[in-house]
């Protein structure tokens, strides 16, 4: 359904998107998963026609994203990080303006915005002006309003930004729900490993504007643990940094991470891995408080792929050339 | 992409601009607030004589008489009596020149004047009578039309004694004694009838400049608004033509233009006393061409403007030179020659002539072709400009 080759993305100097190569196929959920600013809203911009690639092709239901660009938008839908809603018109109003740009007739439209509001449970809400709502209502307005048109594909930008663990939940829900009964093609993109290995069929692993992995979550997973890896979180009571970096020099131990000043986690692979490791503490005379032994997530592909944490980016978000003086950094479209 | 949908998306655009400009209260009140501000505020700025009334004089008769007659008491009498029909002056009275002075310093009164002492007894003995008159440096308008209003009741006062005068004399009589002391009259009269202020001057070029305005500032400022809180992309990943989003916006900013427009012709009728001599389809007309001419430079300004503060400084910077050398406030004529040939190549001039035109003089569509090529053609370039440049900026 949604084919990409080597397309890449330039922001002057910066490559945002660097020749990246993927297929999704008809009904699939595929995941867009990275940290901020690994290029995953350059890449839906991009599938969206919003942004033309500076190299390389895409194509959306057999149409070129450049060229046919306009038999694209007839397929898609798109939820995009920002909010597409304005504040002054009322849910309905704006589900009305932006279903009348599809060419919907009036009576199928009026039908529809009565089912998508009662869908996510704002039909009382229906006239009341948006700027009203809260996020997680206004993040639902975003959705159905990218369902108005019935898309084969939905592109969905981090669609559960800034939204409560019960809001977010609800919104993977209703995203399950459409691919569900709709049979729609759905691209997500988040940094959050649970929402990618909840949601998606397949995964592409982005960073720094490549994909380091695209599989199945219990694929990727089995990348981390089909090596017989031994994933430990450790507590405690008397942890020094000394029997950190003893751990560390353990030959069967690869990577140990220290969350807080009695918790550390402990990658390891090997038969013998647990006693080892166990054994080592207990010769520095550390007081084990609790002992758990993980199942691989997501995060830890993500670890084991790149060699460093989702979180280790996080403060490069802002770009600082950007940066304007009396002025929010403003992420700009064009 | 047909014509029709093409029509019905821009429909969409506009409604959904102008529900917005609508729900907007305090968008809604600065738009009625500023023409009414510019009105009163160039009315204030610019004074003209028949605007003026109850401008404060103090007055100070020293005039000792001659005998038991008193040349003055006939004066002061002949300015009441002229005063009460106008209304200009609230008089007063005071005792000296210096304490004339003092209070117009003390900025209680706007003038005063002064009748001499010897003023009767002068002219019994043939000699001239003098009257001063005092004036407040500190506000020039002011006393200009002071100045001049009362130089001229004087010397109508003062023509009126010397026909009193001449009459004595053998062969002149009540019939010939005006043509006697003053040979000629002379007379000042407009083009059209009735009389005119710089109201009648001021309000067709005003109409113009903030319905041009309106939607040269009005345009940029939205569509790179709608950019950053995101609701372009919205439109944009619909399969609408791109024409129909900037066409939908001239619309409703044109709307929004006109609205003022009507507001500004209003309150110029109602308050400022301007009559329309011109046919009124035609102001509108003209006001239509008129935003035609500049929607394509405000498309172009959009394009190139990455974020709203950069669309609002070029807007800036183009529209003050535009407000003071389009002949808004100040006719073209005052100016250098230089300014004059900056102010030849802006489609405002030419817009704010053919309206004044139009409404001052009433004149019909033949008088005013030169203004309405030039406001055509400069839209048809521009607009052809405006087009490509667009809708390569917004596919990046
Ligand atoms: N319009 C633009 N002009 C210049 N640089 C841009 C522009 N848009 C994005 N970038 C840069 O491209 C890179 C990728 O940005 P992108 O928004 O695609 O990241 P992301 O994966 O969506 O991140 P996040 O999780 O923060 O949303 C960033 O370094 C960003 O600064
Ligand atoms: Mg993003």
């Amino acid at each position: 359904m949604i084919e990409t080759r080597n397309l890449t993305k330039k922001f002057s100097k910066l490559v945002a998107v660097d020749h990246i190569s993927f297929n999704v196929k008809r009904g699939e959920i595929f995941g867009l998963l990275g940290p901020n600013g690994a290029g995953k809203t350059t890449t839906i911009r991009m599938l969206s026609t919003l942004t033309r690639p500076t190299e390389g092709t895409a194509t959306v239901g057999d149409y070129d994203i450049v060229k046919d660009d306009n038999e694209v938008r007839k397929l898609i839908g798109l939820v995009s990080e920002k909010i597409i809603m304005y504040d002054r018109l009322t849910a309905k109003e704006n589900l009305w303006f932006f279903g009348r740009l599809y060419d919907i007739s009036k009576e199928v439209l009026n039908k529809r915005i009565d089912e998508l509001l009662e869908l996510v449970q704002l039909g009382n809400w229906k006239d009341i002006q948006v700027g009203t709502f809260s996020s997680g209502m206004r993040q639902r307005m975003n959705v159905i309003r990218a369902l108005l048109n019935m898309p084969e594909v939905l592109l969905l930008d981090e669609p559960t930004l800034g939204l409560d663990p019960q809001s977010s939940v609800e919104v993977r829900e209703f995203i399950k729900k459409i691919n569900r009964e709709n049979k729609t093609t759905i691209i997500l993109t988040t940094h959050m490993m649970v929402e990618a290995d909840m949601l998606c069929d397949r995964i592409g692993i982005i960073d720094h504007g490549k994909i380091a992995a695209l599989d199945t979550p219990t694929n990727l997973k089995k990348l981390v643990s089909g090596a017989d890896t031994t994933i430990l979180e450790l507590e405690i009571a008397n942890l020094t940094t000394n029997m950190v970096s003893l751990i560390q020099s353990l030959k069967c131990v690869s990577s140990v991470s220290q969350d807080n000043s009695t918790h550390i986690k402990v990658h390891a692979s090997g038969d013998d891995a647990f006693d080892t490791i166990i054994d080592a503490i207990r010769a520095e005379k550390g007081k084990i408080a609790s002992v758990k032994n993980l199942e691989p997530t997501l995060e830890d592909v993500f670890l084991h792929i790149t060699g460093h944490e989702v979180r280790d980016k996080a403060d490069q978000k802002i770009p600082m050339r950007r940066h304007r003086r009396f002025m929010p950094v403003r992420r700009r479209v064009r | 992409m047909g014509v029709k949908s093409l029509v019905s998306h821009t429909f969409m655009v506009t409604w959904k601009d102008l529900m917005e400009l609508f729900r907007n209260k305090m968008g809604l009140i600065m738009l009625v607030l500023m023409p009414i501000f510019m009105m009163s505020m160039a009315g204030f700025i610019f004074p003209s004589s028949t605007s003026i009334s109850h401008v404060s004089v103090a007055l100070v008769n020293q005039d000792e008489g001659y005998g038991n007659y008193s040349a003055s008491a006939i004066l002061i009498a002949a300015l009441e009596q002229m005063n009460n029909n106008t209304g200009m002056m609230t008089i007063t009275n005071a005792s000296s020149l210096d304490e004339v002075r003092e209070i117009i310093q003390r900025g209680e009164v706007d003038g005063g004047i002064v009748i001499a002492s010897n003023f009767t007894s002068s002219l019994m003995t043939g000699k001239q009578g003098t009257i001063t008159i005092v004036t407040d440096q500190s506000n020039p308008q002011m006393s200009m039309v002071l100045q001049i209003a009362l130089t001229e009741v004087f010397e109508q006062i003062g023509t009126w004694v010397a026909e009193q005068n001449v009459q004595r004399l053998p062969g002149i009589d009540e019939s010939n004694s005006l043509a006697t002391v003053k040979p000629y009259s002379v007379q000042t009269e407009g083009a059209v009838s009735g009389s005119f202020s710089y109201f009648d001057f001021m309000a067709p070029g005003l109409m113009a400049m903030t319905v041009m305005m309106s939607v040269m500032t009005g345009l940029p400022a939205a569509i790179s608004h709608e950019r950053e809180v995101g609701t372009l992309d919205g439109m944009m990943v619909a399969p609408i033509n791109r024409l129909a989003i900037i066409l939908g916006k001239t619309l409703a900013q044109t709307a929004r233009g006109l609205l003022q427009g009507i507001l500004i012709l209003t309150l110029a009728v109602a308050l400022f006393g301007v009559t329309i001599h011109g046919n009124i389809l035609l102001i509108f007309a003209l006001l239509l061409l008129g935003v035609f001419s500049f929607v394509g430079l405000g498309v172009v300004i959009t394009s190139f403007a990455k974020d709203q503060e950069t669309a609002m400084m070029v807007m800036m910077t183009l529209m003050f030179p535009m407000m003071f050398l389009s002949g808004v406030f100040f006719p073209i004529q005052q100016m250098p020659w230089y300014m004059q040939s900056i102010s030849n190549v802006l489609p405002l001039t030419y817009a704010a002539t053919a309206l004044r035109k139009v409404m001052v003089s009433g004149a019909g569509v033949s008088m005013i072709t030169t203004e309405l090529a030039v406001l055509i053609g400069f839209g048809v370039v521009m607009t052809a400009i405006a087009v490509p440049v667009f809708k390569r900026a917004i596919t990046r």
